[in-house]
């Protein structure tokens, strides 16, 4: 319970921190927007040539279009998450605080990184969404039941989101630079979760790889989840499993950089 | 005249500082080469995305894939030459917070060059060399009664739509001076610009494209020059001279910025914020 | 040539800032802040001058519309004959500034690679350049120091390197803002003594702010005091002493544990503890006469003077003040 509540103040820390950034806020609110009146266009155009597209119709994929734009902060697509500053404290060696902390370092790192996500998620994500949903159309459900599963899908949607960033921030360990690995995430982030297309839109062989990596939970699960076009259960299995295998490998990086550390002598 | 010797001031120190930062960034080649490799994987996929819709569709709002090519590559190309030059202004907000904005007032150069070269990076030819390829093969695969006008239309636009994109970036320093933590609305105009006119006019409601061609004139990047090149339709009513207008265009952007930037900075130096 | 009328020159000049308090959801209160607020003085060419006050005092203010950063709101300001806020380009080739907590050097590149960019910046002539750079590299010692990267200096040599920086290309005046914090002893001597060689040899006009008395006392016959955005004491160092009468403390070890030191008045044991005891004596006076009494007199082992610190000193001169309105 202790553990538990220490935890819950991590999380409203990084709540905290974020929402101090008002202007940044209100100009990423601005530029999410922006970017989702030229994507839904783009998307309307090409649903309009091609119905149906990735089983979507249109209104679905507008629907898409600003779910993508709601979550980019939350979850961190381009990172600039909790991830930097574990990069940061990796490279200057702080980190070696963190270590005799009586606390968690995964757990830690997670609970801060949740705070962030649910400040970005209301402060700079529903503003966008609700713009779209007032001047497009959208396939929005209007039982209570897929609303109650979408937040579900989220949680772990942002979890793995975490697992994927926290297992790049720990390469610095070894690499000693984050330069890299940002790249590599950046890249990944925005395209396999599916920003500049729905996965489900993704041809051939191709379309069935992406399907199953990682970063299909991120924005295609929940989309998904939401326009009830997969049976929830099926979704949750489908994120849970891979945070799980994320969050195992991020443990077994850590002891093995825990130790590096030790060896290095702090 | 005097305004003429500032301007080569200002490129003068420009050139030097931009080498500082390319000699800097070479401490660290790894990540420069990192970089480099990233940046150019990055504005590939970008391209990646529109082959995606393509392999789908055989046309987007009317038009081909080397047409929208075509746009793409211009887009790309006078965007990445904008960017390389002046795409580091985004840390103006930080050197102001952080004070170090008055370390450059007092040099002896001109402000601009100074925040214009500020964090210049090699990294970012990426976006051009990028954007070059893409404008090479539409150029040779698009569908087009080349006439003598027509192919010089085709650098006038590249240079006229990097002077549009650097106008955008240097008003959207000056607005920092205002709003130090809202840099990202830049990202709006200048990312966001260069998105908007990948795709075909067509594809967008007639008062976004409204917008872009009359008051924010983006749409002289491209689209409006564009249009006559491939002899299709522009969505709002343009005269035919129209298609070249963009030089006056992006040199009464660049004075308007400019403007901008003038009152920004004296506005600095009489809050100090 | 306009008459010699003082270098730097500032007629009731006024610095008015907006701050926009937030007082409610939504509602925000203007207000008008006087950072700097009707403040006349001359400096003349080749003097040395400390300019001291509390944080947030308009020090820094000051020095921005001295440099041409920021343009005054109301009065006349001159420097070397120049406005400031109109010519600051013209104005910048004949000021150095050394921002005391950051650095214009560039980080990653060894520091000649910042000398050359400042020699081709202010387009200092090639003989001059070599010739200035030579003597700043014998002066403050940097030889060793030219093809390290800046990253890799040590906080006293990346302040030398800093200063040299900005005399490359022979200002008239310098601005100094905190010079020495966050120095060691060595590095802080180093840094004082070239300013004095400067300001003798080339006859550089040299204004400082800085928390370090020492830093005044050591180069510095004026000191000008500023405070809530007014000048509150323009005189020599020995004034201010006077006027705060701050005291300085001498540290004393005996050899072995003895009553409290019998010292002539004003000076008077403060403490002791064991074989050490301190003495307090009125910070303008010298220490020599007591020093030489003590000596004389006691089995001495070691002494040390603890200078009384700008805060301290001008916090006690506000305090006198009060106490004279009151009564």
């Amino acid at each position: 319970m202790g553990s538990g509540r220490l935890y819950a103040a991590v999380a409203a820390g990084g709540f905290r921190r974020y929402a101090t950034y008002r202007a940044a806020t209100v100009a990423g609110v601005f530029t999410n927007t922006v970017f989702g009146v030229i994507l839904v266009y783009t998307y309307l155009a090409l649903w309009d040539e091609k119905p149906h597209l990735g089983g979507y119709d249109q209104a679905q994929a507008v629907t898409y279009v600003w779910l993508g734009q709601c979550l980019y902060a939350t979850l961190a697509i381009q990172g600039g998450g909790a991830e930097k500053d574990l990069m940061d404290r990796i490279r200057t060696g702080e980190i070696a605080v963190d270590l005799y902390r009586p606390a968690d370092l995964q757990l830690w790192w997670l609970a801060g990184d949740m705070g962030r996500a649910m400040f970005q998620m209301l402060g700079r994500g529903v503003v966008p969404f609700l713009f779209g949903a007032l001047f497009f159309p959208m396939a929005l459900p209007t039982t209570l039941t897929p609303w109650a599963a979408f937040v579900v899908t989220l949680l772990l949607a942002t979890v793995v989101s975490f697992a994927i960033r926290y297992l790049a921030a720990l390469s610095v360990f070894w690499l000693l630079d984050g330069m890299g690995v940002n790249q590599v995430l950046v890249i990944t982030g925005i395209f396999f979760s599916g920003m500049v297309l729905p996965l489900n839109a993704f041809p051939g062989v191709f379309g069935e790889v992406v399907r199953v990596l990682p970063w299909a939970a991120q924005i295609q699960m929940p989309a998904d989840v939401l326009m009830g076009e997969t049976d929830p259960l099926r979704a949750f299995a489908f994120q849970a499993a891979w945070a799980v295998a994320l969050l195992a490998a991020g443990r077994l990086l850590q002891s093995a950089a825990t130790r590096r550390v030790v060896v290095q002598g702090g | 005249m005097a305004e003429r010797g500032v301007l080569l001031e200002g490129v003068r120190a420009y050139r030097l500082i931009a080498g500082m930062w390319v000699r800097s960034s070479m401490a660290y080649r790894t990540s420069f080469v990192v970089t480099v490799f990233g940046n150019l994987t990055v504005t590939a996929l970008d391209f990646v995305g529109i082959l995606l819709m393509f392999s789908q569709v055989d046309s987007l709002g009317g038009w081909s894939l080397p047409e929208v090519a075509l746009l793409y590559g211009l887009s790309a190309t006078s965007f990445g030459i904008a960017d390389l030059v002046l795409g580091s202004m985004d840390v103006l907000g930080a050197r102001m917070r952080d004070g170090s904005f008055d370390t450059l007032l007092v040099r002896p150069v001109p402000v601009l060059a100074q925040v214009g070269a500020d964090r210049f990076a090699l990294r970012r030819l990426g976006r051009i060399t990028q954007g070059t390829v893409v404008l090479g093969w539409a150029l040779v695969s698009v569908d087009v009664d080349w006439s003598v006008l027509k192919v010089l239309l085709v650098p006038v636009m590249v240079v006229s739509g990097a002077a549009i994109f650097s106008a955008v970036f240097v008003a959207g320093a000056a607005f920092q001076i205002y709003a130090q933590d809202a840099a990202e609305v830049q990202n709006a105009f200048t990312y966001g610009g260069t998105t908007l006119l990948q795709y075909p006019p067509s594809v967008f409601g007639k008062d976004l494209v409204r917008g872009v061609t009359f008051m924010l004139p983006l749409a002289f990047v491209n689209w409006v020059p564009a249009v006559y090149v491939l002899g299709r339709p522009y969505p709002v009513g343009l005269p035919g001279w129209a298609a070249f207008a963009s030089p006056p265009v992006a040199v009464a952007c660049c004075v308007l910025a400019g403007l901008a930037w003038r009152t920004g900075l004296r506005s600095y130096r009489s809050t100090g914020s | 040539m306009e008459p010699e009328s003082g270098f730097i020159e500032l007629d009731g000049v006024e610095k008015v800032f907006e701050v926009r308090k937030k007082t409610g959801f939504m509602k925000r209160e203007r207000r008008q802040v006087r950072a700097v607020d009707s403040i006349s003085f001359r400096v003349e060419r080749g003097e040395m001058v400390g300019y001291i006050g509390p944080n947030g005092a308009g020090k820094s203010t000051t020095i921005k519309m001295l440099t041409g950063i920021l343009t005054p709101s109301a009065g006349r300001l001159r420097v070397a004959g120049i406005d400031p806020s109109r010519e600051r380009r013209r104005l910048a080739h004949r000021i150095g500034v050394v921002f005391g907590q950051r650095t214009t050097l560039w980080w990653d590149l060894p520091l000649l690679d910042s000398y050359r960019l400042m020699h081709r910046m202010y387009r200092i002539p090639d003989a001059r350049y070599r010739a200035n750079l030579d003597r700043l590299v014998e002066l403050l010692d940097l030889g060793d120091l030219l093809d390290v990267p800046v990253r890799q200096l040590s906080l006293g040599q990346r302040m030398r390197g800093d200063i040299a920086a900005a005399l490359l290309h022979d200002p008239e005046v310098l601005y100094l803002d905190e010079p020495t914090i966050g120095l060691d002893v060595v590095s802080k001597s180093k840094v004082r003594e070239f300013l004095r060689e400067v300001n003798a040899e080339r006859g550089t006009t040299v204004l400082l702010t800085t928390h370090d008395l020492q830093d005044i006392e050591q180069l510095c016959k004026r000191v000008m005091v500023i405070d809530h955005g007014r000048l509150m004491y323009d005189g020599p160092l020995a004034g201010l002493h006077e006027a705060g009468e701050s005291e300085r403390v001498l540290v004393v070890d005996l050899e072995r544990e003895l009553p409290p030191i019998e010292a002539p008045a004003p000076a008077r044991v403060v403490r002791v503890d064991g074989p050490r005891q301190w003495l307090a004596f009125p910070a303008g006076e010298s220490a020599a006469p007591l020093v030489a009494r003590i000596a004389a007199e006691y089995p001495l082992v070691d002494l040390s003077v603890r200078e009384p610190d700008i805060e301290a000193v001008i916090a006690k001169m506000y305090a006198e003040q009060t106490e004279r309105a009151i009564s």
